[in-house]
């Protein structure tokens, strides 16, 4: 059975509560009524903070940057100017829309949605926590990857479709560049997936712990290089610096989105830093145990026993536990991804490829070997884990 | 046997129909807000300032096309190698770890022959490697093709 955000709150007194009243008034078995709902309010509010993520990422990314080149950065809209991408959405909406004479309408009318689609539908598997997910699907990671490619078609389309040489070329190296740097990022899962047994993202998180020792990414020599391998091309799949080529801004003025103008604009800009966003967190949930929390601090037995709390509390209290946890991971991470935007020079087009495909794909490949004979010659354990047997069985002989 | 309960696939569908309303309503509301008033030096394409010559939808560079050939062949790859991948510690748990080893270590076998071939080709290079003796052997070609 799979696991939802439904299934974990109908475990709840209120909701069955809820679900008997609106039997009783409605006439009719209301429990799936009352599912649609809770889903629908729980993506509404997980979208809604998402679109606040990827609106914060714009002025996350302007402040870092200032910071690093010594500049002020935002500060006239709000404290801080932390409101300053409210001020450039209302901007935007009052733009006016230029559509090209000779583009593909329809198409130039699809691309933001596809963008937009691809990235919202990811959100579906995030694993945000053990409860607040919005579902376990037990096909988790590979639909991720699946899903996350609908907006490469979305770059892809919108280059095309609109007319424009600049952003022909953006959209053209965009789709080569996801397409190439999905085979690395594809086999470094792989060997995840090849870890944690399942591709449920529930058994992936399931099989690390809350400590640094018990992450994937220390779980042998080989899980280091892959999670490296991993963090690269997802900087390029999401088109970041150094691999910004698709809208690389000294030569193709702004790449595919050229001729998108006002909120056109805003969806492509909005999908890309909810992307990182996004992506950040894929690498948490695979590599940096997720929204494991240490010493087990959100179990509900221990909130509920040995402190005091009431069941349905503590169960609320330990699922925000985990939510904090992974989003802080997460946002360490996105940090280290605009840093390295504002540190390093753009790759030219050659570089991107001999480094796709002579550099990560053969490591991955290698990497993948390597997980699978330390998982058949040590049954799965970590180092950790062995280094503390060794030592024991030493200190045992004598 | 237990039916699947499609019902996990619910907020798939929720997303991509919030993420269709969000783009389409947003144009919508804009309309209203935002000036119009279109003309043709606005409408055409960017090109920093000069005229636009030709469309952009003409040929294009094969070595995109190349790259997505050898693409594909990589990703069916790994798209096989995931269910092997999930059942590896299941089947070792069994006492079948070798024979899941032996699949696994065939099924990159195959992977890494394809990238050995793909490189020895030259289709990994962006930039084809240019030397005197290929400049050669394609001259003497075509002159023979002229002559024959």
């Amino acid at each position: 059975m799979n696991e939802t955000v439904v299934t974990f709150f109908s475990g709840s007194h209120p909701y069955q509560v809820v679900t008997e009243l609106l039997t009783r008034y409605l006439g009719f078995n209301a429990t799936g009524l009352l599912t649609v709902v809770t889903f629908f309010v729980a993506c509404f509010v997980i979208v809604n903070v998402m679109a606040l993520v990827g609106g914060l990422g714009t002025y996350a990314e302007r402040k870092i940057s200032a910071d690093m080149q010594m500049r002020q950065g935002p500060n006239r809209v709000g404290p801080f100017g932390i409101l300053q991408f409210l001020a450039d959405g209302v901007k935007m909406i009052m733009k006016e829309d230029i559509v090209p004479k000779d583009s593909d309408k329809m198409i130039f009318f699809i691309a933001p949605i596809l963008c937009m689609a691809g990235v919202f539908a990811t959100l579906a598997v995030l694993p945000f926590s053990s409860g607040f997910t919005l579902t376990h699907l037990n096909i988790g990671v590979f639909y991720l990857l699946g899903v996350s490619s609908v907006v490469g078609v979305g770059i892809f389309l919108g280059g095309y479709s609109s007319n424009s040489k600049w952003s022909m070329i953006g959209g053209m190296r965009g789709a080569s560049q996801i397409i190439s740097y999905e085979v690395p990022v594809t086999l470094s899962i792989i060997a995840m997936v090849l870890l944690g047994g399942g591709l449920n993202f529930k058994d992936i998180v399931g099989a690390q712990g809350g400590l640094p020792h018990q992450w994937f990414i220390f779980h042998n020599p080989f899980t280091v290089i892959s999670f490296i391998v991993f963090f690269i091309g997802a900087l390029a799949e999401t088109n970041r610096a150094p691999f910004d080529l698709p809208e690389a801004e000294s030569e193709l003025v702004s790449g595919y989105h050229t001729e998108f103008t006002g909120m056109r604009f805003a969806f492509f800009a909005l999908a890309e830093y909810v992307e990182v966003f996004v992506l950040c967190g894929v690498a948490v949930a695979l590599y940096l145990g997720g929204y494991q929390v240490p010493f087990e601090l959100s179990d509900t037995f221990l909130l509920h026993n040995k402190i005091g709390l009431p069941l349905g509390p503590a169960r609320i209290l330990g699922q925000l536990l985990e939510v904090g946890g992974f989003v802080s991971k997460t946002c360490a991470l996105y940090y280290v991804v605009i840093w390295i935007r504002w540190t390093l020079p753009r790759l030219r087009v050659d570089q991107l490829m001999t480094l796709c495909w002579k550099y990560l794909t053969p490591i991955a490949l290698i990497n993948l070997v390597g997980v699978a004979f330390w998982v058949y010659y040590f049954d799965g354990e970590s180092m950790w884990n062995l280094i503390f047997k060794s030592g024991a069985a030493a200190a045992g002989g004598h | 046997m237990s039916a699947y309960n499609l019902n996990v696939y619910m907020p798939v569908v929720i997303l991509v129909a919030i993420a269709i309303v969000m783009v389409v309503g947003a144009l919508l509301v804009g309309k209203l807000l935002r000036p119009h008033n279109p003309t043709a030096l606005k409408e055409q394409a960017y090109e920093c300032g000069e005229e636009p010559v030709g469309s952009a939808w003409s040929n294009f560079n094969v070595r995109f096309y190349v790259v997505s050939l050898v693409f594909i062949i990589f990703d069916v790859e790994g798209a096989l190698m995931l269910p092997v991948a999930v059942v590896f510690r299941k089947f070792q748990g069994i006492g079948n770890g070798a024979v899941v080893l032996g699949s696994f270590l065939l099924f990159i076998g195959i992977l890494v022959s394809g990238i050995v071939y793909c490189w020895r080709k030259g289709d990994l290079d962006w930039v084809k490697s240019f030397t005197l003796n290929s400049y050669n052997e394609d001259r003497d070609q075509i002159a023979e093709s002229k002559t024959a």
